[in-house]
């Protein structure tokens, strides 16, 4: 079959990363990423189903990795050559429609849950990614075993496949896995706001993980009043429209917060500020400005993957600012105190409030080009997500 | 003799006319045969012994006591002074203020007054710096009162220093500085610049608390000022000449004492900003060329400094002391000798250079917001009687109107801009929305207290003097503008002054008349 593949060609990478500056096309053309026929995935054993690929979405992690910039970090944590794609909805042999959670965890590599029902991210030991029955890799999209949505098929797990309802489309179902990221981000921020009354919420950046993250905000934690950065109007308009109480642009997050809070700007720091920030970007700059926006004391949650960056935590130091990692999902517990699955909550708000509408454009796989150039220049091109379309023609609906 | 202003009518020969654009200036083509440039008339004469001038005033006021017969040991004395909002540019010293209020503290000292307070009377203004304090008073009574303490600035915020005279019969309260409303005299040392400014103005708004201001610093009575410039048909004045009547009646005895200056503005490197564009020499276009190039090519921190360096050689043309009714009388009338310059009927649109500074920002950035108020606010209304453009007309403006803002200054400013002129440009809607927000909002009110920044709710009201220029006006266009920042002021951006006039062939048709205000040079239109 034919599928997009990435292989560890250093040269390859390193090319990537210099042209992706100038243009993410020329990095897609000479960098890791091909178009290549491979034999699909054979099923490591019981348990284990084909996935037939419908709508898979690219991320910004996929497009990190295509550009020859994701960090280092992941070198022992993945396997070459992989087909990416952890964003997918699509059908099994027997035509069941599912959304994946991609997270590779303890159930889908042999191991024993690390708590009963746990979900595949959840456990405190990441040591069985890079172990068991199945070569390296945190998720499908990621290990060389599975291969990934960016292929006609790839396999999963029992324990990664959530059955799609009926009344959901394949457009609603490819935004489930970006919506349980942002909602775990959001109730991150609970355990520091859990005592105040209308909480405020600063979210900055308001691309597919931004706007996931608002709307997980908005649904579930109570009070939470939401400011958001982001820099295109539409992505302001879509802010406001999942839950915002404001949406300005990033430069002007700080002074908005501040009004917000009534706190002062002292230096370049807030005295007070928001009680929870979600850095949706995971730059130097982003983390920069978050931390000077939230107040002492309080939490700035990661959404946004990082790689290296260059920051004076000085601020940080002072003022006992949390910083915590959004990696990705698993089974949280809620503001009541009872726990849910963050795909079951997913789910539940991808339908609720018409994640389709952040599905921007879909390109054929064959347009790969394309279709990361317009992924990389979402904002600026008034898009949000953009997806390959694996089914037959005559079912594209976009 | 300086020669009187005039009205140019445009023709075939006359050439490109000076405009400024912030830090820097062009030449504009105005069509033929149915535009005019009102030109201000000349530098009146200086006064030819001007401590003589001031010494005489003192001695022979109008319809009140001399000086000297007013001040007695034991007595409270304050002085309060116009602050650097004026003259702009600042002018060469010493400063008028500086040669009044050392005649007064002279005749303070033989008086036997040792109990004398000198307040800057800056209203909702920035504090002044040090050296700006420095250069309005000079060193002697810098180094004299402000080690003591007996210095200092108004500060309208702080309400252990404020006291309320009295109310008018509309319900207006007069709350001024402590200190002054308890004194046994108040000198006020003021600079008039413009016919807006002077009289019990001076004290009623630069020595008032916030809440005193907003009986007439608010959209309504702004819209009702027609103009700024015609105290006898301006709402804004009608209040304040209220509330001095309380004072008369109700506060301490006062001593207004004010001057007037010529509008011999720039110094000889800018000369050819005085002149009539047909009378440049070759020099002055060498000059001019030189000039705007090097501008060009002048990073605009550096321009700004250049301008704001610039020391303006005017000269005091006329003092006067006394009752500040009588006094103040006499100083419009040399004002309009000045000033006024008659011009017959409207046309249907009005062309304003707009230049680096405004009255709120020496020192600082000409930002978006007071763009518009020294557009609007200011030299829309230097008329008498009508506006220069008719009503429904289009206003056409020249400035680069950058999204910059001088963050200590104007740290409010920042927040209009992008909070209250994202959600509405409309003076009655922002007053009635945020205005109260700003007002007393904490960190706005510690920066005005103890640091250099305008007072918070500073930006409505530099909105606000815009009020009737936004209600009158059917478009307003700003040429060479950042795009984005003139949209959100509400205006309409174009490239150029041609582009601007296609813009306004919606609202005035396709040959409009067309009225160019020549600033700078200050004039007042004396429209028929």
């Amino acid at each position: 079959m034919k599928a997009l593949q990435i292989d560890k060609k250093l040269g390859r990478i390193g090319l990537a990363r210099l042209l992706s500056s100038v243009s993410t096309t020329a990095a897609a053309k000479v960098g890791p990423l091909e178009l290549v026929s491979i034999e699909p995935p054979a099923l490591p054993g019981p348990g284990w189903h084909r996935v037939h690929t419908h709508l898979a979405g690219i991320c910004g992690s996929d497009l990190s990795t295509v550009e020859g910039h994701a960090s280092p970090y992941f070198d022992d944590w993945v396997s070459f050559p992989f087909v990416p794609g952890h964003e997918v909805v699509g059908h099994l042999d027997d035509g069941t429609r599912v959304v994946i959670e991609p997270v590779l965890g303890h159930a889908a590599r042999g191991f024993p849950l690390p708590f009963d029902d746990a979900a595949p991210g959840d456990g405190n030991d990441y040591a069985h990614l890079t172990r068991g029955h199945l070569e390296p890799g945190i998720q499908i999209g990621f290990c060389n075993s599975t291969c990934g949505g960016w292929a006609p098929q790839f396999i999963a797990h029992d324990s990664q496949i959530h059955r799609v309802p009926e009344s959901m489309s394949d457009e609603q179902a490819v935004l489930v896995e970006p919506a349980a990221g942002g909602i775990h981000a959001a109730l991150l921020t609970w355990p520091t706001v859990a005592t105040i009354d209308r909480p405020i919420i600063a979210v900055l950046g308001a691309g597919t993980m931004g706007l996931a993250a608002i709307a997980g905000l908005h649904r579930y934690v109570p009070g939470a009043r939401i400011v958001v950065g982001a820099r295109y109007p539409h992505q302001q308009a879509l802010a406001t429209a999942l839950g915002a109480e404001l949406a300005v642009k990033p430069d002007e997050l700080t002074r908005a917060v501040r009004r917000l809070t009534g706190s002062h700007l002292v230096g370049d720091h807030l005295s007070g500020g928001a009680d929870a920030t979600i850095d949706a970007v995971g730059s130097s700059a982003s983390l920069r400005d978050c931390l000077r926006f939230t107040r002492p004391r309080g939490r700035v949650v990661l959404m946004g993957m990082p790689a290296e960056v260059t920051l004076d935590l000085t601020g940080l130091w002072h003022r006992e600012t949390q910083l915590v990692g959004a990696y990705t999902y698993g089974t949280e517990t809620m503001p009541d105190g009872s726990r849910r699955r963050t795909f079951d909550l997913a789910i539940e708000s991808a339908q609720a409030m018409g994640f389709e509408r952040l599905l921007s454009a879909t390109y054929r796989l064959d347009d790969y080009r394309n279709a990361l150039a317009h992924a990389a220049d979402a904002g600026h091109r008034s898009a949000v997500k953009i997806a390959f379309d694996l089914r037959p023609t005559e079912k594209v609906s976009r | 003799m300086p020669r009187p202003g005039f009205v140019l009518e445009v023709d075939r020969s006359t050439p490109p006319i000076l405009f400024w654009r912030g830090e820097n200036f062009s030449l504009e083509k105005l069509p033929a045969g149915r535009s005019r440039v009102i030109y201000p008339p000349e530098p009146l004469p200086a006064l030819d012994d001007i401590d003589g001038a001031i010494r005489r005033a003192l001695l022979n006021p109008h319809d009140q006591d001399p000086l000297p017969a007013l001040l007695f040991p034991g007595m409270k004395l304050t002085i309060a002074f116009d602050d650097v909002s004026l003259p702009l540019p600042k002018m060469r010293r010493p400063d008028s203020r500086q040669r009044v209020m050392e005649a007064v503290l002279d005749m303070a000292a033989a008086a036997g007054v040792d109990d004398v307070h000198i307040i800057a009377a800056l209203g909702l203004h920035r504090r002044m710096h040090e050296y700006e304090l420095r250069h309005a008073l000079g060193d002697r009574i810098f180094d004299a009162f402000h080690p003591r303490g007996t210095l200092y600035q108004h500060d309208a915020e702080d309400p252990d220093n404020l006291a309320v005279i009295g109310t008018t019969p509309q319900g207006e309260v007069l709350e001024i500085n402590k200190r002054a409303a308890e004194s046994d005299l108040i000198v006020y040392v003021n600079i008039n610049s413009v016919a807006m400014d002077g009289g019990w103005k001076s004290i009623t708004t630069g020595l008032a608390s916030y809440r005193c201001l907003s009986h007439h610093h608010n959209p309504e009575t702004l819209e009702n000022t027609r103009s700024l410039m015609d105290r006898h048909k301006s709402a804004l004045h009608q209040s304040v000449w209220r509330l001095g009547t309380v004072l008369r009646d109700h506060g301490p005895k006062v001593f207004q004492i004010e001057t007037t200056l010529n509008t011999d503005m720039f110094p000889s490197p800018f000369g050819f900003i005085n002149k009539r564009e047909w009378e440049w020499n070759v020099k002055d276009r060498a000059t001019f060329l030189a000039t705007t190039k090097s501008l060009d090519r002048t990073p605009i921190r550096l321009a700004r400094k250049i301008f704001h360096g610039i020391e303006g050689p005017h000269q005091m043309t006329s003092v006067q002391a006394g009752e500040t009714d009588a006094v103040h009388k006499i100083t419009l009338e040399h004002i309009f000798k000045q000033q006024l310059v008659p011009v017959e009927g409207q046309t249907d649109i009005l062309t304003l250079g707009i230049p680096f500074v405004c009255p709120y920002n020496p020192d600082g950035v000409m930002n978006p917001v007071l763009v518009m108020c020294m557009g609007l606010g200011y030299l829309f209304n230097m008329y008498r009687n009508k506006p220069l453009v008719r009503e429904g007309g289009v206003i056409i403006m020249t400035h680069p109107t950058y999204r910059d803002f001088n963050p200590v200054h104007h740290p409010s400013y920042i927040d209009f801009f992008e909070e209250v002129l994202s959600d509405t440009t409309d003076p009655a809607t922002m007053s009635r929305k945020w205005e109260k927000k700003y007002a007393e909002d904490e960190w706005y009110r510690h920066l005005y207290r103890t640091g250099n920044a305008y007072h918070g709710v500073h930006p409505f009201y530099a909105w606000y003097w815009g009020a009737h220029g936004l209600q009158h006006a059917g478009k307003i266009i700003i040429v060479g503008g950042d795009a984005p920042t003139v949209r959100r002021l509400g205006f309409t951006p174009a490239s150029t002054m041609d582009d601007a006039f296609e813009i306004a062939t919606d609202v005035v048709g396709r040959a409009p008349t067309i009225s160019h205000l020549h600033v700078p040079a200050l004039l007042v239109a004396d429209v028929s």
